[in-house]
């Protein structure tokens, strides 16, 4: 696995060029574009990004069976991983959620009636939770997590209140695509459905990996901190 | 000739792994895939490896708290996961497993271990349907209904006086054939169709 991941000697443009989604990922570590033929290192630098931690969120998004070990975990500089994870709910909540909504309102009041009354109830439900998932983590969790990170002692054991599963979110996502192409009646409304559809599956794709990145990342880490304090 | 039998070994002692392939191999009708020595990385690596049967050494599991066997049993509904014991194991560990394939017993009853476990996954099954018809049964509508009005399995199954694995087997098949997978997403389906009063 390790020798296809991508590398701090690698150009930025190739590491896009061969995952375009690096993109997005960019403005959540508050890298500019226009980085020209810099390599990763050199664009980390320039910007006060740790190059070892952007390297592991890049290798995340692109190698579907890649994940890093708790060595690699520990010696990797995490001081970034809260405000990327920020970021990244930000970019959800204040961007991608109300985008889709605008469409989504939009195609429900075309279709009109009840079922139109119903698709806009479960988005607004399905935003409700997801709101409200983004904001226990960053009111309790990530305050824990920094926390331990300067080396201060966190009474309950974190990471089991980490715990906690994304796959209801990532399956309503799938049930809101569903319904909207299969059941919908009376659609008058085609090419803005197709895109509402991909910018939902966008979404679930981004949402599945910060995921896997807070499942399978961040809580190990706070495991090996704890295991370390004691 | 009937395809082989593709089973994934999770065993730290490389030499256990390598005996227990050398013996199913020689039992025939197996195909030992390359093994895993510990149970990190199982969950993601599955889905991409799909053998017929698991074996797993039950003390890997105190390893990987996270990992659960449940999820993957219910993932894998005709995989069987078999607890490989050559050991003592707590009693608590081997509680997760339905099966076992003791190989402290005599080599001959391996094979036989493995086939009576496959076949116990097969018998359990209410087939989940696969078929043509993707329009939902009038038994799988009224399920639907009660789901949509937020009963658990076990009220829907009273209310119907169906057992609860009869319920979750309609559930599954509701599932397969909408594509639709969370209890409000199957409230909407249902009243977008008119399944409501």
């Amino acid at each position: 696995m390790k020798e296809k991941v991508f590398t701090e000697k690698m150009k930025m443009a190739d590491v896009i060029a061969a995952n375009h989604n690096v993109i997005m990922l960019l403005t959540r570590f508050g890298i500019p574009l226009g980085f020209g033929e810099k390599s990763v290192m050199e664009v980390c630098a320039a910007n006060g990004v740790p190059v070892d931690f952007m390297l592991l969120i890049c290798n995340v998004y692109t190698f579907n069976d890649y994940l890093p070990d708790i060595d690699e975990l520990s010696t990797t500089d995490m001081s970034m991983l809260v405000p990327y994870l920020k970021a990244s709910h930000k970019y959800y909540m204040h961007e991608r959620l109300p985008h889709i909504e605008v469409h989504l309102h939009h195609i429900a009041d075309k279709v009109g009636g009840r079922c139109g009354d119903i698709l806009k109830r479960f988005y607004s439900d399905f935003r409700t939770e997801i709101e409200e998932h983004f904001r226990c983590e960053e009111e309790n969790d990530f305050p824990n997590l920094e926390r331990m990170q300067r080396g201060e002692r966190v009474s309950a054991s974190t990471a089991t209140h980490f715990e906690k599963s994304h796959g209801g979110l990532v399956d309503k996502m799938n049930d809101l695509t569903q319904i909207v192409y299969k059941y919908l009646p009376g659609n008058e409304l085609p090419e803005e459905t197709m895109e509402l559809i991909f910018d939902i599956l966008q979404l679930s794709a981004d949402i599945q990996k910060h995921a896997l990145i807070e499942e399978k990342i961040l809580i190990p880490y706070v495991e090996w901190m704890e295991r370390s304090m004691k | 000739m009937r395809p082989l039998t593709s089973v994934l070994i999770v065993e730290s002692s490389e030499i256990i792994a390598e005996g227990l392939r050398v013996l199913l191999e020689e039992a025939g009708g197996f195909n030992v895939l390359a093994p895993m020595h510990d149970t990190t990385m199982l969950e993601e690596r599955l889905p991409a490896i799909r053998p017929d049967v698991l074996i797993v050494n039950p003390t890997l599991l105190s390893t990987t708290p996270r990992l659960q066997l449940a999820n993957i049993m219910s993932a894998y509904p005709t995989m069987p996961v078999m607890a490989l014991v050559y050991q003592y194991v707590e009693a608590s560990l081997m509680s997760k497993f339905r099966f076992a394939i003791d190989i402290r017993v005599n080599r001959s009853m391996l094979a036989a271990q493995i086939k009576e476990a496959l076949g116990a996954m097969s018998d359990a099954q209410v087939p989940v349907e696969h078929s043509e018809n993707y329009e939902l049964s009038d038994r799988e509508t009224d399920v639907l209904v009660l789901v949509a009005k937020g009963m658990s399995s076990k009220e829907i199954a009273d209310t119907l006086n169906i057992s609860i694995h009869t319920v979750n087997t309609h559930r599954k098949n509701i599932t397969h054939k909408t594509g639709i997978r969370s209890v409000a997403g199957l409230a909407v389906y249902a009243m977008i169709n008119n399944l409501m009063e």
